[in-house]
């Protein structure tokens, strides 16, 4: 069975609550057939208003969405066969578990036998056996959110949206069910669109990131290129930590700029910098800028340690350099440790590839 | 420091209990001198009153305490056969006495609502008894039995027995058109006189329909309450409010205006051409007018208790049931639906206890099919001054109530009610 890359089509799709703002801007985007796609963003930048669009539960302003091939926009949810998974799971609190999974089957006319096998295997997915006869309302979070998870699936749906399902969940059980999400995903090959503000859940779990801001997609990538290659000072932003400098392009060739900080110069890599004179915003990631640089590099500086804070498996130093005190590092704690104090001076460097020149903040 | 810790701990146990139960039983008093007015007021206010609705319905000393001699003669009496001379002397010793009382005639009146004919009975043995033409060193029961043929009756006698207990249920058989039979035993009344039953089934029914009418009508606007947004709905709110606002008699007044042969609603209807200026129909003074007007001041009370259950009900539990596939009627029949069940749990048992005891509206436009129970209460409490027998009533329409709640509790659990 070849994969097919438009499974989900978002065809240059508005959509307006009031008229005045569009709440998704001429967004395309096409999902591939059994892809893990995030759609990452800050509250109110569009995802989920994408994902109800998909769900069927908003229409389109302008523009269509395509499920395999067929238009959707004038078909009503029930009939689009897509499991969703809510913030808040919408567990239906008056059923048992077994009521719960066997509700999209029910309401599909499938045979008592059937039922009873379908709802077996979601639950031994979930690794849930044993709780049918439970109410919702007598597990716990993490339960529920699994029970959940296993009603969207019961129906073998083609499609899974999940809300930011995991927004009710400590940290601990966050991430194992990060886990467990990516590894049902992996072993039943269904398309998920799942939708957070969690840039670390997005990064863990998702072949392919769509980061939303202001209705539009920045960027769609898988989660190493977003990180390692951020398009936009947003992205970069958003994604991750983030060293910035803002400044002004004196000199520009192929992969190489110079940028003109107030009272120093900088070495670059032109990412959405053409020419000479524009203003531009510089990113470096914490943990590419390194201590003592032995090898040359072609960013070479010297900052005084302001701050030095312990993390565990890191020491977050922050420097006063190149005019800003804002400036971070990351250094592993291995063996090797150096001695570092703060209103010291250090060395440091980075090389030019790494810092990105983006579109100005 | 030491020493007072050591204190501390030598009042340990025992005495540690002692004191923590002490402050316990302050806290205790504290708490029940809080409740202490209100329970007091409920004493005087409910209970008590129920209580002596209770005495009264069941009270039937009046003629147990006039006839003294009387019943204390009778208990030897096999009451078959015509009473013995005793008898006779006893009752003729208590009359004389209620003579010089001046309260024979009320005992005439009493005896003549249990047997026909008492009345003018005792009222020649009084005018004997003036005139002392009973001469009390012969047998007073032969000289009764001249001044009155009745006398010589066995039923007046066992009319007389029947009244003898303190205490009777012969309002509570009137309640249910039935009545003592002269041998003692329960009766119907005749089928053109069973008044209080059509009265009964009729307010059953009623109170049936209006709860009926409320949920079909107070369900949607529930709905709408709860998932309109909050600028509307407060506006919404208001207008399900405002009938509370407005005093009862304003609300049934105006329905009496708008009802009205000569009213609004019909000068509409001939209006539009919906019926003809010379027939119009009558909407008020039967049960349409009872039926209208209680539905509409009974309806705020089935849409909060919806609207509170329902606020709680996450609108995501629909789209799920969307979701998976159900339609927009599967989804709300199998998933909202249940889930309001002890909100309309609440609201019909609120309004059915309140529509089967109401009176000001089926009286002001009930007319005479559309009166209620309550209705022949009052009427009993102002017009015959019958108090007993609207007591029973009254009990009997409070026991109904409480075997209503009970079958509520066995079908749907009282625990699943929920009003807010």
């Amino acid at each position: 069975m070849s994969k097919n890359p438009e499974f989900v089509k978002f065809d240059k799709v508005d959509k307006s609550y009031d008229g005045k703002v569009l709440v998704v801007k001429d967004l395309q985007l096409d999902i591939a057939e059994g892809e893990f796609i995030t759609m990452l963003g800050p509250s109110g930048s569009g995802k989920t208003t994408c994902l109800m669009m998909l769900a069927g539960f908003e229409t389109p302003t302008n523009g269509e969405i395509l499920l395999d091939g067929n238009i959707i926009s004038n078909i009503p949810p029930h009939k689009r066969g897509i499991g969703m998974v809510f913030q808040n799971y919408a567990l239906f609190p008056h059923m048992t578990v077994y009521e719960n999974l066997a509700f999209p089957l029910r309401v599909r006319k499938v045979e008592k036998d059937e039922i009873d096998k379908k709802v077996d295997k979601a639950l031994s997915m979930v690794s849930l056996n044993g709780f049918e006869s439970r109410m919702p309302a007598q597990l716990s979070g993490g339960q529920q959110q699994r029970v959940a998870v296993a009603r969207a699936l019961v129906f073998d749906p083609a499609v899974v949206l999940m809300d930011e399902p995991l927004g009710a969940l400590d940290k601990n059980l966050r991430e194992s069910m990060q886990y467990e999400i990516k590894h049902i995903h992996e072993s039943i090959g269904v398309t998920v669109v799942y939708v957070t503000h969690d840039q670390s859940e997005a990064l863990t779990m998702s072949n392919r990131i769509a980061v939303f801001n202001d209705g539009k997609v920045q960027q769609l990538s898988d989660p190493a290129e977003l990180y390692e290659k951020p398009v936009n000072s947003f992205v970069a932003e958003f994604i991750g930590e983030n060293n910035t400098f803002n400044g002004e392009v004196v000199d520009i060739d192929k992969d190489k700029c110079k940028v003109k900080l107030s009272n120093s110069e900088i070495l670059a890599n032109p990412i959405s910098v053409k020419s000479k004179g524009e203003k531009t915003t510089v990113s470096l990631r914490p943990e590419r800028a390194l201590i003592n640089p032995t090898d040359k590099m072609d960013n070479m500086f010297t900052g005084k340690i302001e701050e030095v804070i312990y993390h565990g498996d890191h020491t977050r130093v922050r420097l006063n350099l190149l005019g800003s005190s804002e400036f971070i590092l990351k250094v592993p704690n291995s063996t090797s440790n150096l001695e570092l104090k703060v209103s010291e001076d250090i060395n440091i460097g980075w090389n030019s590839a790494d810092a990105r020149a983006l579109d100005p903040k | 420091m030491s020493s007072e810790t050591k204190q501390i701990l030598t009042t340990d146990g025992i005495p540690l209990e002692v004191s923590l139960k002490k402050a316990e039983k302050k806290n205790k008093i504290k708490a029940f001198l809080l409740v202490a007015p209100l329970l007091l007021f409920l004493v005087i206010t409910y209970v008590f009153p129920i209580g002596e609705m209770f005495s009264r319905s069941i009270d039937d000393k009046m003629i147990t305490n006039m006839l003294p001699k009387t019943f204390k003669e009778m208990e030897k009496w096999d009451g078959k056969e015509l009473p013995p001379e005793e008898v006779f002397a006893g009752f003729y010793y208590d009359y004389k006495a209620l003579v010089e009382k001046q309260e024979h005639g009320k005992l005439g009146q009493r005896l003549n609502k249990e047997k026909n004919g008492f009345n003018s009975t005792t009222k020649r043995l009084f005018r004997n008894i003036k005139r002392k033409k009973i001469d009390e060193s012969i047998s007073i029961k032969e000289q009764m039995v001249k001044v009155h043929p009745n006398w010589n009756k066995v039923e007046y006698w066992q009319a007389i027995k029947r009244t003898a207990p303190p205490y009777t249920l012969a309002k509570y058989l009137k309640g249910m058109d039935m009545y003592y039979a002269p041998d003692g035993s329960v009766a119907q009344v005749d089928e053109d006189r069973r008044i209080h039953r059509i009265l009964w089934l009729r307010t059953l029914e009623i109170a049936f329909f209006v709860t009926l009418f409320c949920f079909l009508m107070g369900y949607p606007i529930a709905h709408l309450l709860a998932t309109l947004p909050m600028k509307y709905s407060n506006l919404l709110m208001i207008c399900v409010l405002l009938p509370f606002w407005t005093s009862l008699l304003v609300r049934t007044a105006s329905w009496m205006i708008l009802l009205q042969q000569q009213g609004i609603v019909n000068d509409f209807f001939v209006m539009i051409g919906l019926v003809a200026d010379d027939s119009r129909p009558e909407m008020m003074y039967n049960k349409v007018g009872t039926y209208v007007a209680m539905t509409q001041i009974l309806l705020p009370f089935m849409v909060l208790p919806l609207y509170s259950v329902m606020k709680t009900i996450s609108p995501s539990l629909m789209r799920a049931g969307k979701s998976l596939g159900g339609t927009p009627f599967v989804a709300f029949w199998k998933v909202y639906f249940p889930l309001t069940i002890p909100g309309i749990g609440a609201g019909c048992l609120l309004v059915f206890i309140l529509a089967i005891g109401y009176y000001i509206t089926p009286a002001l436009v009930g007319g005479a099919s559309g009166t209620l129970i309550s209705n022949q209460i009052a009427f009993h409490m102002k017009q015959t001054l019958d108090w007993s027998f609207a007591s029973a009533m009254g009990l009997m329409l409070l026991s109904g109530v409480l075997v209503i709640y009970w079958i509520y509790n066995k079908l749907v659990g009282v625990d699943n009610i929920k009003l807010g």
